[in-house]
């Protein structure tokens, strides 16, 4: 299991492209399939890679468009 | 099993009430660095447990409407002035957190005297200084902060130092002062540099919570608009361009030093400055007044409206003039458009007993209008039973209201058959003396030396004064 994980919340993206740019290990991509409802293509989790290092969050100018998870033992 | 570790801050509004359009979105371009910054602010109440006490000041520029996003108290400055409002703010809140969050338009060009002195003075607040090197709000313009050769739309060929100066270094600037306890810039453009961003804002604010100084933080962000570039790029631009002009690091720290202010003294209720002041809230100017104005129209709150041209001002301070003679406090205040001449003008001016608040009119117990878009614009704010002069001679609809009283009197025409067409005004004033007794003429005539400046118009002006008593008596109005 990957020790963190990522969610866009992607009505409240607005496409700029900052996370998928500073995601250092490149586990973000926009999500070409989906237009959301301001018009953009949101950024979207890959599904694998997240470290929780949270450099996503802190560089997403929506204060609701990121939630960085962790992985914690049950 | 996952766990949220990073998410909305709370000091955040879950929904963006006050704004128009999608209530769950800033309003702020795709990238900009201001929501980041948002963020970081957002977090550090969060953290330090700060929200409730903290008060953001918004200010002029793409953050003007910061106060949509903080659930904190929020006020918006005037351009350039949030540090003498965060200055006020705090002094009569002294338990408050305050935040001056201002863009480089905003602080470093129009706003530099107050930056410079709340700094130099030392108040207890924290500066966010957003320095992304352009105008962002108004579409581009060069910045205090733009740097050289940096083409905007007021430096299409690259700024130029010979013509507009160097790029202003604000940290570098406001770290020579004194009183500043913590002075750093930081910038947006990697991973490393946000964490110290972020860091800076929260020690500033501690910091200040500890009422330890006078706090400033500035913080390189992108404006991928104005740069016209992605925002990807931005952030490279940033590291490129300006870090090697704008250096990051801390320009100065003493808070360990810093003794923490004393704490506030005991904060002085506006009860207590009319105390200190020696003035009466409910002092009557009895002993002054000379002449006792009819139970009906005491305490006039007078509005007086039309074209820029028409003497709309002169009258205000005519009434003024003659009640201040007769021993009454008065105020006049005028409110004009740009235009000199066909714009709209109005005044307000106040007689009264006591003491005045406010020189404002909002609620006109008296209305003149002298044009139709003035009693349009006016006529609604009238208090119920107030009385309305309107200039028939220019104004062809009739008042709408029925709970007020309407003297309709044809000022102009009046003034025309005078001679003079620009004595309107003194009709009007002569109207109004006869219908409401408000001030005697003999004052009015003795009051013309003050208010008319070419002396060789006062026999003329006092004849349209009588003209307009004439008028309501021979009309029995
Ligand atoms: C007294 C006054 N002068 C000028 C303006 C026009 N104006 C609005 S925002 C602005 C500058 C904004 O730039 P900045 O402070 O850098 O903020 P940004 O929009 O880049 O965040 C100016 C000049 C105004 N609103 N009020
Ligand atoms: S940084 Fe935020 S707004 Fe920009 S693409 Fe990523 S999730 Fe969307
Ligand atoms: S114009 Fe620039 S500073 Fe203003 S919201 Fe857009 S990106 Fe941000």
């Amino acid at each position: 299991m990957d020790r963190g994980k990522m969610v866009v919340n992607s009505d409240e993206c607005k496409g700029c492209g900052l996370c998928i740019s500073q995601c250092p290990v490149g586990c973000i991509e926009f999500d070409n399939e989906t237009i959301n409802k301001q018009g953009y293509h949101p950024a979207k989790y890959k599904g694998s890679g997240c470290t929780a290092c949270g450099i996503c969050f802190n560089v997403c100018p929506e204060p609701g468009a990121i939630t960085v998870y962790k992985l914690v033992k049950a | 099993m996952y766990e949220p570790i990073l998410s909305k801050p709370k000091s955040f509004f879950e929904t963006y009430k006050e704004k128009t359009g999608d209530q769950t979105i800033t309003h702020y371009c795709p990238g900009c660095g201001h929501g980041i910054v948002h963020k970081y602010v957002a977090s550090a109440l969060d953290e330090l447990n700060l929200t409730d006490r903290a008060i953001f000041v918004s200010p002029v520029g793409c953050s003007v409407f910061g106060y949509y996003y903080f659930n904190t108290g929020n006020l918006q400055a005037a351009h350039g002035r949030a540090p003498a409002v965060a200055t006020g703010s705090k002094r009569v809140n002294p338990d408050s957190i305050v935040i001056s969050y201002q863009g480089d338009g905003d602080l470093a060009a129009i706003g530099t005297a107050e930056i410079i002195h709340a700094a130099n003075r030392g108040e207890l607040i924290t500066v966010i200084f957003i320095n992304n090197a352009i105008y962002g709000m108004t579409g581009g313009q060069m910045a205090p902060t733009t740097l050289v050769g940096q083409k905007t739309t007021t430096t299409p060929r690259g700024r130029d130092p010979h013509n507009e100066g160097y790029p202003v270094k604000m940290c570098e600037l406001i770290s020579q002062l004194n009183a500043p306890i913590y002075v750093e810039r930081v910038a947006l453009n990697n991973a490393a540099n946000r964490a110290k961003a972020k860091r800076a804002i929260k020690k500033a604010l501690k910091l200040q919570s500890e009422r330890k100084g006078f706090t400033f933080v500035e913080v390189l962000s992108q404006c991928p608009t104005g740069w016209k570039v992605d925002a990807p790029d931005a952030l490279k631009w940033i590291e490129e361009k300006m870090i090697p002009y704008y250096p990051v690091k801390v320009f100065k720290d003493t808070s360990n030093e810093a003794e923490p202010y004393p704490e506030a003294k005991e904060i002085i209720s506006g009860e207590k400055v009319f105390e200190i002041l020696g003035i009466k809230r409910d002092e009557k100017k009895e002993e002054t007044i000379k002449y006792e104005i009819p139970e009906k129209y005491k305490n006039p709150r007078i509005k007086i409206a039309g074209f820029g041209g028409q003497g709309v001002l002169l009258l205000g301070v005519a009434l003024a003039q003659v009640g201040m003679m007769e021993g009454y406090n008065v105020t006049w205040i005028p409110s004009y458009g740009p235009e000199m001449r066909g714009g709209t003008a109005n005044c307000s001016v106040n007689i009264s007993d006591s003491l005045i608040g406010s020189p404002v009119v909002e609620k006109p117990t008296i209305l003149v209008a002298m044009n139709k878009p003035s009693m349009e614009k006016f006529e609604k704010d009238m208090v119920s039973g107030g009385i309305l002069f309107y200039n028939t001679a220019m104004i062809d609809t009739e008042p709408q209201r029925d709970d007020i009283i309407k003297v309709p009197v044809p000022a102009t025409k009046i003034a025309s058959d005078l001679g003079n067409i620009r004595v309107g005004n003194m009709v009007m004033l002569g109207a109004i003396i006869e219908k409401t007794k408000l001030l005697p003429l003999e004052t009015v005539k003795s009051g013309f030396e003050y208010f008319i400046s070419r002396k060789n118009l006062i026999p003329l002006n006092e004849k349209a004064v009588e003209a307009g008593m004439n008028y309501i008596k021979e009309n029995n109005l």
